[in-house]
Protein backbone atom coordinates (compact mmCIF):
# COMPACT_ATOMS: atom_id res chain seq x y z
CA UNK A 1 0.00 0.00 0.00
CA UNK A 2 1.25 3.48 -0.71
CA UNK A 3 0.97 6.39 1.72
CA UNK A 4 -2.40 7.67 0.49
CA UNK A 5 -4.05 4.24 0.56
CA UNK A 6 -2.72 3.64 4.08
CA UNK A 7 -4.22 6.91 5.29
CA UNK A 8 -7.60 6.16 3.73
CA UNK A 9 -7.75 2.64 5.13
CA UNK A 10 -6.85 3.79 8.64
CA UNK A 11 -9.35 6.66 8.59
CA UNK A 12 -12.07 4.23 7.49
CA UNK A 13 -12.09 2.42 10.82
CA UNK A 14 -10.41 4.97 13.10
CA UNK A 15 -11.68 8.47 12.21
CA UNK A 16 -10.01 10.17 15.19
CA UNK A 17 -6.50 9.68 13.74
CA UNK A 18 -4.81 12.87 12.54
CA UNK A 19 -2.04 12.64 9.95
CA UNK A 20 1.00 14.91 9.76
CA UNK A 21 1.64 16.75 6.51
CA UNK A 22 4.82 15.63 4.75
CA UNK A 23 7.52 13.79 6.63
CA UNK A 24 9.49 10.71 5.80
CA UNK A 25 6.85 8.16 6.84
CA UNK A 26 3.08 8.20 7.24
CA UNK A 27 2.68 9.77 10.69
CA UNK A 28 -0.52 8.91 12.52
CA UNK A 29 -1.25 11.00 15.63
CA UNK A 30 -3.56 9.56 18.23
CA UNK A 31 -4.34 9.92 21.90
CA UNK A 32 -2.52 7.48 24.17
CA UNK A 33 -5.80 6.06 25.46
CA UNK A 34 -6.72 4.75 21.99
CA UNK A 35 -3.32 3.62 20.85
CA UNK A 36 -3.70 -0.06 21.78
CA UNK A 37 -6.84 -0.54 19.66
CA UNK A 38 -5.19 1.15 16.67
CA UNK A 39 -1.96 -0.87 16.98
CA UNK A 40 -3.87 -4.14 17.40
CA UNK A 41 -5.78 -3.42 14.18
CA UNK A 42 -2.58 -2.50 12.36
CA UNK A 43 -1.00 -5.79 13.38
CA UNK A 44 -3.97 -8.08 12.81
CA UNK A 45 -5.65 -6.80 9.62
CA UNK A 46 -4.17 -8.68 6.64
CA UNK A 47 -4.26 -5.53 4.51
CA UNK A 48 -1.84 -3.80 6.93
CA UNK A 49 0.05 -6.71 8.52
CA UNK A 50 2.58 -4.57 10.38
CA UNK A 51 4.52 -7.49 11.83
CA UNK A 52 7.87 -5.85 12.53
CA UNK A 53 8.32 -3.10 15.09
CA UNK A 54 11.73 -1.63 14.40
CA UNK A 55 11.73 1.24 16.85
CA UNK A 56 9.81 2.24 19.94
CA UNK A 57 10.71 5.36 21.84
CA UNK A 58 9.43 8.37 23.68
CA UNK A 59 10.07 12.11 23.40
CA UNK A 60 9.60 14.62 26.20
CA UNK A 61 8.05 17.82 24.80
CA UNK A 62 7.81 19.40 28.28
CA UNK A 63 4.03 19.96 27.93
CA UNK A 64 3.38 16.33 27.02
CA UNK A 65 5.11 13.06 26.18
CA UNK A 66 4.84 11.41 22.78
CA UNK A 67 5.36 7.69 22.23
CA UNK A 68 6.79 6.81 18.80
CA UNK A 69 6.00 3.41 17.31
CA UNK A 70 7.88 2.70 14.06
CA UNK A 71 6.19 -0.15 12.24
CA UNK A 72 7.04 -2.10 9.13
CA UNK A 73 5.28 -4.84 7.23
CA UNK A 74 7.67 -7.46 5.90
CA UNK A 75 5.00 -8.92 3.61
CA UNK A 76 3.74 -5.66 2.03
CA UNK A 77 6.96 -3.66 2.54
CA UNK A 78 5.22 -0.53 3.79
CA UNK A 79 6.08 1.48 6.86
CA UNK A 80 4.44 3.97 9.15
CA UNK A 81 4.85 5.77 12.46
CA UNK A 82 2.20 5.95 15.17
CA UNK A 83 2.61 8.84 17.59
CA UNK A 84 0.67 8.59 20.83
CA UNK A 85 0.32 11.75 22.86
CA UNK A 86 0.40 11.37 26.65
CA UNK A 87 -0.98 14.56 28.18
CA UNK A 88 -0.33 13.75 31.84
CA UNK A 89 3.30 14.77 32.50
CA UNK A 90 3.21 13.95 36.20
CA UNK A 91 2.22 10.30 35.91
CA UNK A 92 2.60 9.32 32.24
CA UNK A 93 1.17 5.91 31.36
CA UNK A 94 0.12 3.96 28.29
CA UNK A 95 -0.96 0.40 27.48
CA UNK A 96 1.78 -2.10 26.73
CA UNK A 97 2.13 -3.62 23.27
CA UNK A 98 4.61 -6.32 24.34
CA UNK A 99 1.99 -9.03 23.74
CA UNK A 100 1.70 -7.91 20.09
CA UNK A 101 5.40 -7.45 19.33
CA UNK A 102 7.69 -9.22 21.77
CA UNK A 103 10.54 -6.81 21.03
CA UNK A 104 8.46 -4.15 22.78
CA UNK A 105 9.12 -5.91 26.11
CA UNK A 106 12.72 -4.63 26.35
CA UNK A 107 12.04 -1.37 24.54
CA UNK A 108 9.23 -0.44 26.91
CA UNK A 109 11.41 -1.26 29.88
CA UNK A 110 13.98 1.14 28.44
CA UNK A 111 11.36 3.90 28.10
CA UNK A 112 10.15 3.21 31.64
CA UNK A 113 13.72 3.40 32.92
CA UNK A 114 14.72 6.63 31.19
CA UNK A 115 11.39 8.50 30.93
CA UNK A 116 9.29 7.08 33.73
CA UNK A 117 6.39 6.19 31.46
CA UNK A 118 4.39 3.35 33.01
CA UNK A 119 3.06 0.55 30.82
CA UNK A 120 -0.18 -1.07 31.89
CA UNK A 121 -0.15 -4.89 31.93
CA UNK A 122 3.54 -5.13 31.05
CA UNK A 123 4.75 -8.59 32.16
CA UNK A 124 7.98 -7.46 33.81
CA UNK A 125 8.20 -3.70 34.25
CA UNK A 126 11.53 -3.07 35.94
CA UNK A 127 14.35 -0.64 35.18
CA UNK A 128 16.64 -2.10 32.54
CA UNK A 129 19.84 -0.01 32.59
CA UNK A 130 19.86 1.94 35.83
CA UNK A 131 19.74 0.88 39.44
CA UNK A 132 16.28 0.33 40.94
CA UNK A 133 16.93 3.16 43.41
CA UNK A 134 18.13 5.70 40.85
CA UNK A 135 16.50 9.08 41.52
CA UNK A 136 14.59 10.57 38.60
CA UNK A 137 14.39 9.71 34.90
CA UNK A 138 17.48 10.90 32.98
CA UNK A 139 16.04 11.52 29.51
CA UNK A 140 13.35 13.86 30.80
CA UNK A 141 14.05 17.47 29.99
CA UNK A 142 13.65 18.57 33.61
CA UNK A 143 16.12 15.99 34.94
CA UNK A 144 18.85 17.41 37.11
CA UNK A 145 21.84 15.58 38.42
CA UNK A 146 24.22 17.08 40.98
CA UNK A 147 27.16 15.86 38.85
CA UNK A 148 25.99 17.56 35.68
CA UNK A 149 28.06 20.62 34.74
CA UNK A 150 26.57 23.59 32.93
CA UNK A 151 28.78 24.56 29.98
CA UNK B 1 23.29 -34.19 45.91
CA UNK B 2 24.50 -30.93 47.42
CA UNK B 3 23.22 -30.05 50.86
CA UNK B 4 20.92 -27.05 50.53
CA UNK B 5 22.31 -25.26 53.56
CA UNK B 6 25.75 -25.10 51.98
CA UNK B 7 24.45 -22.83 49.25
CA UNK B 8 23.32 -19.26 49.39
CA UNK B 9 19.54 -19.17 49.89
CA UNK B 10 18.67 -17.54 46.56
CA UNK B 11 20.68 -20.01 44.50
CA UNK B 12 17.86 -22.55 44.67
CA UNK B 13 14.31 -21.48 43.98
CA UNK B 14 11.20 -22.98 45.57
CA UNK B 15 10.73 -25.26 42.54
CA UNK B 16 14.21 -26.67 43.05
CA UNK B 17 15.73 -24.78 40.11
CA UNK B 18 19.38 -23.94 40.36
CA UNK B 19 20.11 -20.27 39.65
CA UNK B 20 23.54 -19.28 38.37
CA UNK B 21 25.01 -15.99 37.28
CA UNK B 22 27.11 -15.78 34.13
CA UNK B 23 29.10 -12.59 34.06
CA UNK B 24 29.32 -9.60 34.30
CA UNK B 25 32.99 -10.56 34.08
CA UNK B 26 32.99 -13.64 31.93
CA UNK B 27 35.04 -14.15 28.76
CA UNK B 28 32.16 -15.57 26.75
CA UNK B 29 29.88 -12.57 27.25
CA UNK B 30 32.32 -10.35 25.30
CA UNK B 31 31.93 -7.47 27.67
CA UNK B 32 30.03 -6.75 30.82
CA UNK B 33 26.79 -8.61 30.29
CA UNK B 34 25.21 -10.36 33.24
CA UNK B 35 22.97 -13.35 32.59
CA UNK B 36 20.90 -14.91 35.32
CA UNK B 37 20.15 -18.49 34.33
CA UNK B 38 17.56 -20.82 35.89
CA UNK B 39 18.59 -24.44 35.49
CA UNK B 40 16.85 -27.75 35.92
CA UNK B 41 19.83 -30.09 35.98
CA UNK B 42 21.67 -29.01 32.83
CA UNK B 43 18.59 -27.72 31.05
CA UNK B 44 18.07 -24.00 30.79
CA UNK B 45 14.60 -23.02 32.00
CA UNK B 46 14.90 -19.27 31.84
CA UNK B 47 17.53 -16.66 30.94
CA UNK B 48 17.29 -13.12 32.20
CA UNK B 49 19.83 -10.58 30.88
CA UNK B 50 20.79 -7.83 33.31
CA UNK B 51 22.05 -4.80 31.43
CA UNK B 52 23.45 -1.41 32.15
CA UNK B 53 26.96 -2.08 33.44
CA UNK B 54 28.37 0.33 30.87
CA UNK B 55 25.36 2.51 30.28
CA UNK B 56 26.74 5.97 29.43
CA UNK B 57 23.50 7.58 28.29
CA UNK B 58 24.90 8.54 24.91
CA UNK B 59 21.42 9.67 23.88
CA UNK B 60 21.37 12.29 26.64
CA UNK B 61 24.90 13.41 25.81
CA UNK B 62 23.95 13.89 22.16
CA UNK B 63 21.28 16.39 23.18
CA UNK B 64 24.02 18.83 24.16
CA UNK B 65 26.31 18.18 21.19
CA UNK B 66 26.11 19.89 17.81
CA UNK B 67 25.19 17.96 14.66
CA UNK B 68 28.88 17.77 13.72
CA UNK B 69 29.93 16.47 17.11
CA UNK B 70 27.25 13.93 17.91
CA UNK B 71 28.38 11.68 15.06
CA UNK B 72 31.60 10.82 16.85
CA UNK B 73 30.04 9.78 20.14
CA UNK B 74 28.51 6.83 18.31
CA UNK B 75 31.89 5.27 17.52
CA UNK B 76 31.82 4.11 21.13
CA UNK B 77 28.55 2.25 20.76
CA UNK B 78 29.20 -0.66 18.45
CA UNK B 79 32.98 -0.25 18.44
CA UNK B 80 33.41 -2.99 15.81
CA UNK B 81 31.19 -1.12 13.34
CA UNK B 82 32.34 2.38 14.31
CA UNK B 83 32.49 3.63 10.74
CA UNK B 84 28.99 2.34 9.94
CA UNK B 85 27.55 3.98 13.06
CA UNK B 86 29.03 7.31 11.95
CA UNK B 87 27.51 6.77 8.53
CA UNK B 88 24.01 6.34 10.02
CA UNK B 89 24.30 9.59 11.97
CA UNK B 90 25.63 11.51 8.99
CA UNK B 91 22.83 10.17 6.79
CA UNK B 92 20.23 11.47 9.24
CA UNK B 93 21.76 14.96 9.21
CA UNK B 94 22.09 14.93 5.42
CA UNK B 95 18.45 13.88 5.14
CA UNK B 96 17.42 16.84 7.30
CA UNK B 97 19.56 19.28 5.37
CA UNK B 98 18.68 17.81 1.99
CA UNK B 99 22.29 17.87 0.78
CA UNK B 100 23.50 15.54 -1.94
CA UNK B 101 26.74 13.77 -0.98
CA UNK B 102 29.35 13.79 -3.78
CA UNK B 103 29.75 10.49 -5.64
CA UNK B 104 33.34 10.06 -4.59
CA UNK B 105 32.44 10.31 -0.91
CA UNK B 106 29.56 7.87 -1.35
CA UNK B 107 31.78 5.21 -2.91
CA UNK B 108 34.60 5.61 -0.39
CA UNK B 109 32.13 5.46 2.50
CA UNK B 110 30.71 2.23 1.12
CA UNK B 111 34.12 0.62 0.67
CA UNK B 112 35.13 1.59 4.20
CA UNK B 113 31.83 0.27 5.54
CA UNK B 114 32.41 -3.09 3.89
CA UNK B 115 35.98 -3.20 5.20
CA UNK B 116 34.57 -2.54 8.66
CA UNK B 117 32.09 -5.37 8.20
CA UNK B 118 34.91 -7.72 7.16
CA UNK B 119 37.02 -6.77 10.17
CA UNK B 120 34.04 -7.24 12.46
CA UNK B 121 33.11 -10.63 11.03
CA UNK B 122 36.75 -11.73 11.20
CA UNK B 123 36.88 -10.88 14.90
CA UNK B 124 33.56 -12.64 15.44
CA UNK B 125 34.88 -15.74 13.70
CA UNK B 126 37.97 -15.84 15.89
CA UNK B 127 35.96 -15.36 19.07
CA UNK B 128 33.44 -17.95 17.96
CA UNK B 129 36.22 -20.53 17.95
CA UNK B 130 37.56 -19.23 21.23
CA UNK B 131 34.15 -19.54 22.89
CA UNK B 132 33.94 -23.17 21.87
CA UNK B 133 37.48 -23.93 23.03
CA UNK B 134 39.46 -23.61 19.79
CA UNK B 135 42.26 -21.09 20.29
CA UNK B 136 43.96 -21.26 16.88
CA UNK B 137 41.22 -19.50 14.81
CA UNK B 138 41.69 -16.37 16.88
CA UNK B 139 45.22 -15.87 15.60
CA UNK B 140 44.24 -16.56 12.00
CA UNK B 141 41.38 -14.07 12.17
CA UNK B 142 43.58 -11.37 13.63
CA UNK B 143 45.95 -11.65 10.68
CA UNK B 144 43.28 -10.24 8.32
CA UNK B 145 41.91 -7.90 10.92
CA UNK B 146 45.30 -6.30 11.48
CA UNK B 147 45.66 -5.77 7.74
CA UNK B 148 42.28 -4.00 7.59
CA UNK B 149 43.12 -1.93 10.66
CA UNK B 150 46.35 -0.84 8.98
CA UNK B 151 44.42 0.31 5.91
CA UNK B 152 42.04 2.20 8.19
CA UNK B 153 44.91 3.78 10.10
CA UNK B 154 46.55 5.10 6.94
CA UNK B 155 43.38 6.64 5.58
CA UNK B 156 41.32 7.56 8.64
CA UNK B 157 44.07 8.08 11.19
CA UNK B 158 42.60 5.61 13.66
CA UNK B 159 42.35 1.86 13.76
CA UNK B 160 39.06 1.29 15.56
CA UNK B 161 37.12 4.51 16.12
CA UNK B 162 37.58 5.89 12.63
CA UNK B 163 35.56 9.14 12.96
CA UNK B 164 36.14 9.76 9.26
CA UNK B 165 32.66 10.94 8.29
CA UNK B 166 31.33 14.48 8.49
CA UNK B 167 27.85 15.64 7.45
CA UNK B 168 27.96 15.91 3.66
CA UNK B 169 30.88 13.59 2.97
CA UNK B 170 34.28 12.73 4.34
CA UNK B 171 36.82 14.49 6.48
CA UNK B 172 39.75 13.90 4.12
CA UNK B 173 40.66 12.13 0.93
CA UNK B 174 41.98 8.56 0.86
CA UNK B 175 45.65 7.73 1.27
CA UNK B 176 47.54 6.86 -1.98
CA UNK B 177 48.13 3.34 -0.61
CA UNK B 178 44.43 2.73 -0.03
CA UNK B 179 43.54 1.27 -3.43
CA UNK B 180 46.54 -1.06 -3.90
CA UNK B 181 46.38 -2.29 -0.32
CA UNK B 182 42.65 -2.98 -0.50
CA UNK B 183 43.19 -4.98 -3.68
CA UNK B 184 45.88 -6.96 -1.93
CA UNK B 185 43.47 -7.59 0.95
CA UNK B 186 40.73 -8.90 -1.35
CA UNK B 187 43.11 -11.45 -2.83
CA UNK B 188 44.44 -12.51 0.55
CA UNK B 189 41.03 -12.64 2.26
CA UNK B 190 39.46 -14.79 -0.49
CA UNK B 191 42.13 -17.42 -0.07
CA UNK B 192 41.93 -17.26 3.70
CA UNK B 193 38.18 -17.87 3.91
CA UNK B 194 38.94 -21.33 2.53
CA UNK B 195 41.41 -21.69 5.34
CA UNK B 196 38.70 -20.64 7.81
CA UNK B 197 36.52 -23.42 6.45
CA UNK B 198 39.28 -25.98 6.85
CA UNK B 199 40.00 -24.88 10.40
CA UNK B 200 36.55 -24.48 11.90
CA UNK B 201 33.65 -24.97 9.50
CA UNK B 202 34.69 -28.49 8.53
CA UNK B 203 35.50 -29.52 12.08
CA UNK B 204 33.15 -32.30 13.20
CA UNK B 205 33.19 -31.31 16.87
CA UNK B 206 32.36 -27.73 15.94
CA UNK B 207 29.51 -28.86 13.71
CA UNK B 208 28.01 -31.09 16.37
CA UNK B 209 28.07 -28.30 18.91
CA UNK B 210 26.30 -25.82 16.66
CA UNK B 211 23.95 -27.85 14.47
CA UNK B 212 20.39 -28.39 15.70
CA UNK B 213 20.77 -26.14 18.74
CA UNK B 214 19.54 -22.63 19.37
CA UNK B 215 16.59 -22.54 17.03
CA UNK B 216 14.94 -19.22 16.28
CA UNK B 217 11.83 -19.57 14.15
CA UNK B 218 10.93 -17.04 11.48
CA UNK B 219 7.87 -15.81 13.41
CA UNK B 220 9.88 -15.35 16.59
CA UNK B 221 12.70 -13.60 14.71
CA UNK B 222 10.19 -11.07 13.35
CA UNK B 223 8.34 -10.64 16.63
CA UNK B 224 11.55 -10.06 18.59
CA UNK B 225 12.63 -7.45 16.06
CA UNK B 226 15.94 -9.17 15.30
CA UNK B 227 17.91 -8.04 12.30
CA UNK B 228 21.12 -8.72 10.46
CA UNK B 229 22.60 -12.21 10.16
CA UNK B 230 20.53 -13.42 13.13
CA UNK B 231 17.23 -12.70 11.37
CA UNK B 232 18.49 -13.74 7.95
CA UNK B 233 19.48 -17.16 9.31
CA UNK B 234 15.80 -17.63 10.17
CA UNK B 235 14.78 -16.68 6.64
CA UNK B 236 13.72 -13.08 7.27
CA UNK B 237 14.69 -10.87 4.35
CA UNK B 238 15.78 -7.71 6.16
CA UNK B 239 19.03 -6.45 4.61
CA UNK B 240 18.87 -2.66 4.73
CA UNK B 241 21.48 -2.45 1.98
CA UNK B 242 19.07 -4.30 -0.31
CA UNK B 243 15.67 -2.92 0.69
CA UNK B 244 16.54 0.69 1.51
CA UNK B 245 19.84 1.32 -0.32
CA UNK B 246 21.95 4.20 0.94
CA UNK B 247 25.24 5.69 -0.31
CA UNK B 248 26.60 3.51 -3.12
CA UNK B 249 24.75 0.24 -2.44
CA UNK B 250 22.31 0.85 -5.31
CA UNK B 251 25.12 0.56 -7.85
CA UNK B 252 26.58 -2.80 -6.77
CA UNK B 253 25.39 -6.35 -7.28
CA UNK B 254 25.28 -8.64 -4.27
CA UNK B 255 23.19 -11.47 -2.88
CA UNK B 256 21.22 -11.25 0.32
CA UNK B 257 22.05 -14.56 1.95
CA UNK B 258 19.06 -16.20 3.60
CA UNK B 259 18.96 -19.30 5.77
CA UNK B 260 16.11 -21.66 6.47
CA UNK B 261 16.61 -23.49 9.74
CA UNK B 262 17.64 -20.64 12.07
CA UNK B 263 19.93 -22.67 14.32
CA UNK B 264 23.39 -21.70 15.57
CA UNK B 265 25.05 -23.37 12.60
CA UNK B 266 22.99 -21.40 10.09
CA UNK B 267 23.91 -18.11 11.77
CA UNK B 268 27.56 -19.13 11.52
CA UNK B 269 27.35 -20.06 7.84
CA UNK B 270 25.51 -16.83 6.94
CA UNK B 271 28.32 -14.69 8.32
CA UNK B 272 30.97 -16.70 6.48
CA UNK B 273 29.05 -16.25 3.22
CA UNK B 274 28.51 -12.58 3.95
CA UNK B 275 32.24 -12.05 4.06
CA UNK B 276 32.46 -13.25 0.45
CA UNK B 277 29.65 -10.87 -0.55
CA UNK B 278 31.44 -7.98 1.15
CA UNK B 279 34.60 -8.81 -0.76
CA UNK B 280 32.64 -8.80 -3.99
CA UNK B 281 31.10 -5.38 -3.17
CA UNK B 282 34.55 -3.91 -2.50
CA UNK B 283 35.88 -5.47 -5.70
CA UNK B 284 33.13 -3.84 -7.76
CA UNK B 285 33.78 -0.41 -6.30
CA UNK B 286 37.53 -0.23 -5.79
CA UNK B 287 38.36 0.34 -9.47
CA UNK B 288 35.46 2.75 -9.98
CA UNK B 289 36.05 5.46 -7.40
CA UNK B 290 34.84 8.59 -9.22
CA UNK B 291 36.92 11.76 -9.22
CA UNK B 292 35.54 14.88 -7.61
CA UNK B 293 34.85 16.51 -4.27
CA UNK B 294 34.87 14.55 -1.03
CA UNK B 295 32.48 16.75 0.88
CA UNK B 296 29.38 18.77 0.03
CA UNK B 297 29.21 22.40 1.16
CA UNK B 298 27.34 22.83 4.44
CA UNK B 299 27.02 25.77 6.79
CA UNK B 300 29.49 26.11 9.64
CA UNK B 301 26.74 25.74 12.22
CA UNK B 302 24.25 23.15 11.08
CA UNK B 303 20.61 23.71 11.94
CA UNK B 304 18.03 21.17 10.92
CA UNK B 305 14.43 22.11 10.14
CA UNK B 306 11.80 21.17 12.69
CA UNK B 307 10.72 17.55 12.43
CA UNK B 308 11.83 13.95 12.75
CA UNK B 309 14.43 12.23 10.61
CA UNK B 310 15.03 8.50 10.69
CA UNK B 311 18.02 6.99 8.91
CA UNK B 312 19.11 3.38 8.92
CA UNK B 313 22.12 1.37 7.89
CA UNK B 314 23.15 -2.26 7.98
CA UNK B 315 25.94 -2.66 10.50
CA UNK B 316 27.77 -5.94 10.92
CA UNK B 317 25.03 -6.94 13.39
CA UNK B 318 21.87 -5.64 11.79
CA UNK B 319 19.76 -2.58 11.36
CA UNK B 320 21.00 0.50 13.18
CA UNK B 321 18.43 3.27 13.15
CA UNK B 322 19.01 6.88 14.15
CA UNK B 323 15.94 8.92 15.00
CA UNK B 324 16.68 12.64 15.17
CA UNK B 325 14.02 14.90 16.59
CA UNK B 326 14.82 18.52 15.80
CA UNK B 327 13.23 21.66 17.17
CA UNK B 328 15.07 23.87 14.69
CA UNK B 329 18.06 24.54 16.93
CA UNK B 330 21.74 23.75 16.51
CA UNK B 331 21.62 20.67 18.75
CA UNK B 332 19.25 17.71 18.47
CA UNK B 333 16.16 17.86 20.68
CA UNK B 334 16.20 14.10 21.09
CA UNK B 335 18.28 11.31 19.56
CA UNK B 336 17.26 7.67 19.63
CA UNK B 337 19.56 4.89 18.52
CA UNK B 338 17.73 1.76 17.53
CA UNK B 339 20.58 -0.62 18.15
CA UNK B 340 20.58 -4.05 16.52
CA UNK B 341 22.21 -5.78 19.50
CA UNK B 342 19.52 -4.68 21.93
CA UNK B 343 16.80 -6.42 19.91
CA UNK B 344 18.96 -9.44 19.14
CA UNK B 345 19.73 -9.89 22.83
CA UNK B 346 16.04 -9.77 23.71
CA UNK B 347 15.61 -12.98 21.68
CA UNK B 348 18.28 -14.84 23.72
CA UNK B 349 15.83 -15.95 26.40
CA UNK B 350 13.60 -17.44 23.72
CA UNK B 351 16.47 -19.17 21.89
CA UNK B 352 18.08 -20.65 24.98
CA UNK B 353 14.92 -21.98 26.62
CA UNK B 354 15.02 -25.76 26.85
CA UNK B 355 18.58 -26.18 25.63
CA UNK B 356 21.63 -27.33 27.57
CA UNK B 357 23.78 -24.91 29.53
CA UNK B 358 26.83 -25.97 27.47
CA UNK B 359 25.18 -24.73 24.28
CA UNK B 360 24.31 -21.36 25.75
CA UNK B 361 27.79 -19.99 25.10
CA UNK B 362 27.64 -21.17 21.49
CA UNK B 363 24.30 -19.43 21.04
CA UNK B 364 25.62 -16.19 22.46
CA UNK B 365 28.63 -16.41 20.17
CA UNK B 366 26.40 -16.74 17.11
CA UNK B 367 24.30 -13.74 18.20
CA UNK B 368 27.55 -11.74 17.99
CA UNK B 369 26.72 -9.34 20.80
CA UNK B 370 28.62 -6.14 21.41
CA UNK B 371 27.67 -4.94 24.87
CA UNK B 372 28.43 -1.18 24.56
CA UNK B 373 25.86 -1.13 21.77
CA UNK B 374 23.27 -2.82 23.98
CA UNK B 375 23.80 -0.44 26.87
CA UNK B 376 24.58 2.76 24.92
Amino acid sequence: MNAEELKQEILAFHPSVVFDEGGQFVNANIDAADVLTLLTELRNRPAFDFDYMFCLTCVDYKTHFTMFYHLRSLTHRHEMVVKAKIADVNAPAVDTVSHIWRTADFMEREVYDLFGVKFFRHPDLRRIFLDENWPGYPLRKNYEDPNMIEL
Amino acid sequence: MIEHNLLEPDMITEDGDFVINIGPQHPSTHGVLHLKVWLDGETVKKVEPHLGYIHRSIEKMCESLSYRQYIFSTSRMDYLSAHINNQACALAVEMGLGVEVPDRAKVIRTILAELTRLASHALWWGCMGLDLGAVTPFFYAFREREFINDIMEETCGARLTQNFIVPGGLMADIHPNFVPKTKELIKMFRANIDEYNQLLTGNVIFQQRTQNVGFLSKEAAISYGTSGPVARASGVSCDVRKHYPYDAYDRVQFKEILGTTGDSWERYVIRIDEMRESLSIIEQLIDNIPEGDIVAKTKQVIKLPKGEFYSRVETARGELGVLLVSDGGSTPYRVKFRSPNFSNLSALGHIAKGSKIGDLVAMMATLDLVIPDVDR
